[in-house]
């Protein structure tokens, strides 16, 4: 019998690891705090916070009433005056409330001071459809926020980022928003037990490949991962950049993926016009165009308010099909 | 109870000294927006100064202070270099915001100034924010929000009202009541022109001051300080005050009447403050006069510091966008 061996992996949900995430970071550093509707004794509205109110308790765990723009305002008041707060938006909608104070206070105040005050602060949000909540619930305006200057746009799609992603971000002094796609709390996975940190800055290639780029960043990644695996089979080789970063927009690695395969399909669940699709396209176009074979392609939310009916959200969501066909046309025309 | 302010000499000379002191700050500033020195929008003070003279007195060095785009008199009786302001609004390096702000958007980190903030109502949640946060390191301080009568029709300030009391965060709230947002007179704007009973129903103990007295105001700010320090729960405090000027540097100023305009100056806090003293003998007219001699003197070094500064190297343009680091 060999001796018992220690772990190399456990398993856990996204939304555990979103969870274990914010417990370390309340646990190392009493100037956290979280923020939010319904965080603390309903246990989130996502169940991310769940149980965090008992172990740390109501100063540090701070239930708000529905007044997002005082919370998040008090969030960017509370940072410049020394704290490190974590605010949690229910869902990216809700955001609109708060935009104000994002774009006109949070990103403004470092630069209009010249450097005397830092926002350091963090908003969490969950974003994107699938869950048949229709038009006021389901959107994904990721690109939207990434269009500011002074944001980190981060967009963790596995359990690796979703537990530490928050960490590094609590490293940095701008404030950062974290998107977590509604569709991914429930998804199962390993974390491996030798991954202590991640980066922030950089996207990650998931799939290597030869023939073509699929850039996909969210809750496409799995969808866009799902592809990949079916071009195989028809032998075609895809190559899955997970953006992770929207920014500051690691543009480096989409280059080099795309100078390697020659052809990239961008996926993208926000709406197609004006979208960080269209940035990456047109990055492309800028740094890479004669290293291209095809032309870009994209695959995109459809530009409606998300509809109710099922079969009607799913024909707006990315899907694995229409990426597959996407990439195929590209890779051997007809 | 009311707070008896202690009116020493000294101490009412101090204070005619700071309101005239923002009054010729401002005069010059009227002339160097002429000349061009000073761009964009620039938004005076004249006729309401005895309100950030008085709340200021209250304030020790720790409290924090919030303010609007119609800073300049806060920033002054605050204890920022007037030097460093001018310089801000002639946008050059050595302002206290590198020429980044300009005349709305003065910061100053020593003075706990959390900047003058041209969204209106927009600086109201951050009060929350630097009052919780001096509350949870357990920071005797006071915030001390400084708004308009306008920031009442924002959501934010019925936000930030509430929350102030469901936490009990020590903020004094100074709404500065000049009876216009801009151009629309208060009663055209609000269903209910009592500032006070809407801080009421938020269950927030209130006063309405006559903002035009530079010492009731102190004496009100200092009565409102000790409650936050002793219940840390917030205080409102409404003061009736008056722009003598135009909202902005251009305004026809149909809303109001010429004689509406003059009989307010009557009414003026300098005028007022200074007859009441000359009247009592308790300073002479000359005395004014070398304190006006004085203040000029301050005001033209802070021109002369102005126009000295350099100008932020373009290539240092995207510089702060993101911070390298939290300033200690």
């Amino acid at each position: 019998m060999n001796a018992p061996q220690q772990p190399v992996a456990e398993r856990m949900t996204y939304r555990e690891a979103c969870k274990q995430a914010l417990r370390q970071a309340l646990a190392a550093d009493p100037r956290i705090f979280l923020m939010g509707e319904d965080i603390g004794r309903y246990g989130g509205c996502y169940a991310v916070t769940k149980g965090l109110l008992d172990e740390f308790g109501e100063e540090r765990i701070r239930d708000t009433p529905l007044s997002e723009s005082a919370f998040v305002g008090a969030g960017i008041g509370a940072a410049m005056a020394g704290m490190r707060p974590i605010v949690e938006i229910m869902t990216v909608n809700f955001s609109l409330l708060a935009l104000d104070q994002i774009l006109n206070n949070a990103v403004t105040i470092p630069y209009m001071s010249g450097g005397q005050f830092a926002v350091p602060l963090i908003i969490r949000m969950a974003t994107g459809g699938g869950r048949r909540v229709a038009a006021q619930h389901s959107h994904s305006l990721e690109g939207w926020y990434a269009h500011i200057p002074g944001l980190r746009i981060l967009t963790p799609a596995t359990i690796e980022d979703a537990r530490f992603m928050l960490i590094e971000a609590l490293k940095d002094p701008n404030p950062t928003i974290i998107f977590e796609h509604v569709m991914l709390y429930n998804m199962e996975g390993d974390l491996d037990a030798a991954i202590a940190s991640v980066d922030v800055s950089r996207a990650k290639v998931r799939r290597s490949g030869a023939d073509v780029s699929l850039v996909a960043y969210g809750g496409s990644l799995f969808k866009t991962l799902g592809a990949a695996e079916r071009l195989s089979q028809d032998g075609i080789s895809a190559e899955v950049v997970d953006l992770r970063v929207l920014r500051p927009l690691d543009a480096k690695t989409i280059l080099d993926s795309v100078t390697k395969t020659r052809r990239c399909v961008i996926v993208d669940e926000g709406w197609r016009s004006g979208s960080i699709s269209a940035e990456i396209g047109m990055r492309i176009a800028e740094e890479a165009f004669f290293e291209l074979d095809a032309p870009l392609r994209r695959v995109c939310g459809r530009e409606v308010p998300m509809p109710y009916a099922a079969h009607l959200e799913d024909a707006c969501l990315p899907q694995v099909d229409a990426i597959v066909a996407a990439a195929r046309e590209l890779v051997r025309p007809s | 109870m009311t707070h008896k302010v202690h009116l020493d000499h000294a101490h009412l000379r101090h204070l005619l000294n700071a309101m005239i002191r923002i009054r010729r700050f401002e005069a010059k500033c009227v002339e160097l927006y002429q000349a061009q020195k000073i761009l964009g929008f620039l938004h005076l003070y004249d006729g309401e100064e005895a309100v950030s003279v008085g709340v200021m007195e209250a304030l020790t060095p720790q409290d924090a202070v919030i303010a609007t785009y119609r800073e300049h008199g806060q920033a002054l009786a605050r204890g920022v270099d007037p030097g460093c302001l001018m310089a801000e609004m002639f946008g050059k390096l050595n302002g206290c915001c590198r020429g980044r702000g300009g005349s709305m958007h003065f910061f100053h980190r020593q003075t706990r100034f959390y900047g003058g903030n041209a969204i209106v109502g927009g600086g109201l949640p951050l009060a929350l924010g630097v009052a919780l946060a001096d509350k949870m390191v357990g920071k005797k301080a006071v915030t001390a929000c400084f708004f308009g009568d306008g920031a009442a029709d924002e959501g934010e300030f019925h936000e930030t009202l509430n929350l102030a009391k469901l936490w009990r965060l020590p903020i004094l709230f100074v709404c500065e009541n000049n009876l216009y947002a801009m151009g629309t007179a208060v009663e055209r704007a609000e269903a209910d022109t009592d500032f006070v009973h809407k801080a009421a129903s938020y269950k927030i103990e209130g006063e309405r001051v006559d903002g035009m007295d530079v010492v009731a105001v102190e004496s009100a700010a200092r009565n409102a300080i000790d409650k936050i320090r002793a219940t840390s729960d917030p205080f409102f405090l409404e003061c009736r005050t008056y722009r003598f000027r135009a909202h902005s540097m251009f305004d026809a100023q149909l809303y109001r009447s010429k004689e509406e305009v003059e009989e307010w100056r009557k009414k003026g806090p300098i005028i007022r403050y200074q007859t009441w003293l000359e009247e009592n003998h308790l300073i002479r007219a000359e005395e004014v006069l070398q304190m006006e001699k004085a203040i000029d003197a301050e005001v033209a070094a802070a021109v002369a510091f102005a126009d000295a500064g350099a100008l932020e190297p373009v290539s240092e343009l995207e510089r702060f966008v993101t911070m390298q680091e939290v300033p200690a």
